[in-house]
């Protein structure tokens, strides 16, 4: 998937992934897509469940062995 | 979108507790929620200066105030401290999975916006003064007005 901005959260435990996400998409416009590199499984959840919260868009997860790549797009804001 | 708050009451002055309470608040900042903390009894711990208190004080509190010292960087496990060496150990550990430290913890959380409350009570029976806690306490207050943030939220929490 494209994504206009891309993070790398490999190593970081809850909270960090969420923390850095809401951090990153503070300084995107609405409608750009950011892609979160991570490895704690517990981001296949709570993103969409962060996503769902703030009024941004979960567009879904592509995975391979260690690493989790998750999407999401700036909401109207 | 209405804003979600969220209210921690943190009585705890325990290292896990702490960390615990602030990865909530952390996390919930990051949700877009409104997020106070309410510091009290033990917990009041977590947001002093950590220096020894120059308030007036009792033999007794002045006592609680050397065996109890405060201070971020001085708490510890509430199970398996051994003397400190389960704290040091779990610290180590916690730097090894890039878990910020209770004392980033607390920085983060000001950065996005995490009020800190002190209560005046618990303050006035150990003694301590508004002089004693870090420059981020937001205000000093009683139960009223824990009672009234938690009346407003969705999620309150006592740790």
């Amino acid at each position: 998937m494209e994504a206009d901005r891309k993070i790398d959260c490999v190593g970081f435990y809850c909270p960090m992934p969420i923390v850095k996400t809401a951090q990153a998409m503070k300084e995107m416009e609405p409608g750009q897509v950011l892609e979160v590199l991570a490895d704690d499984e517990g981001i296949r959840s709570d993103m969409p469940a962060w996503a769902n919260k703030t009024g941004n868009e979960f567009l879904g997860v592509e995975e391979e062995p260690g690493e989790i790549r998750v999407y999401v797009r700036k909401g109207p804001g | 979108m209405t804003e979600d708050a969220m209210t921690l009451i943190v009585f705890s002055g325990d290292l896990d507790k702490a960390l615990a309470a602030f990865n909530l608040a952390n996390t919930g900042a990051s949700m877009g929620m409104r997020v106070n903390m309410f510091f009290t009894f033990w917990g009041l711990a977590v947001i002093e200066k950590g220096g020894l208190s120059r308030g007036e004080k009792s033999p007794m509190q002045w006592l609680m105030g050397v065996m109890n010292r405060g201070g971020a960087s001085r708490r510890k496990l509430s199970r398996m401290n051994m003397m400190g060496a389960g704290t040091k150990t779990m610290k180590s550990l916690m730097k090894r999975y890039r878990m910020p430290s209770l004392e980033e913890s607390i920085t983060l959380a000001r950065e996005q916006g995490v009020r800190f409350l002190a209560c005046t009570t618990s303050m006035a029976i150990m003694g301590l003064e508004k002089g004693d806690f870090i420059d981020e306490v937001d205000d000093f207050v009683g139960a009223a007005t824990y009672l009234s943030l938690a009346g407003d939220g969705k999620v309150n929490l006592f740790i």
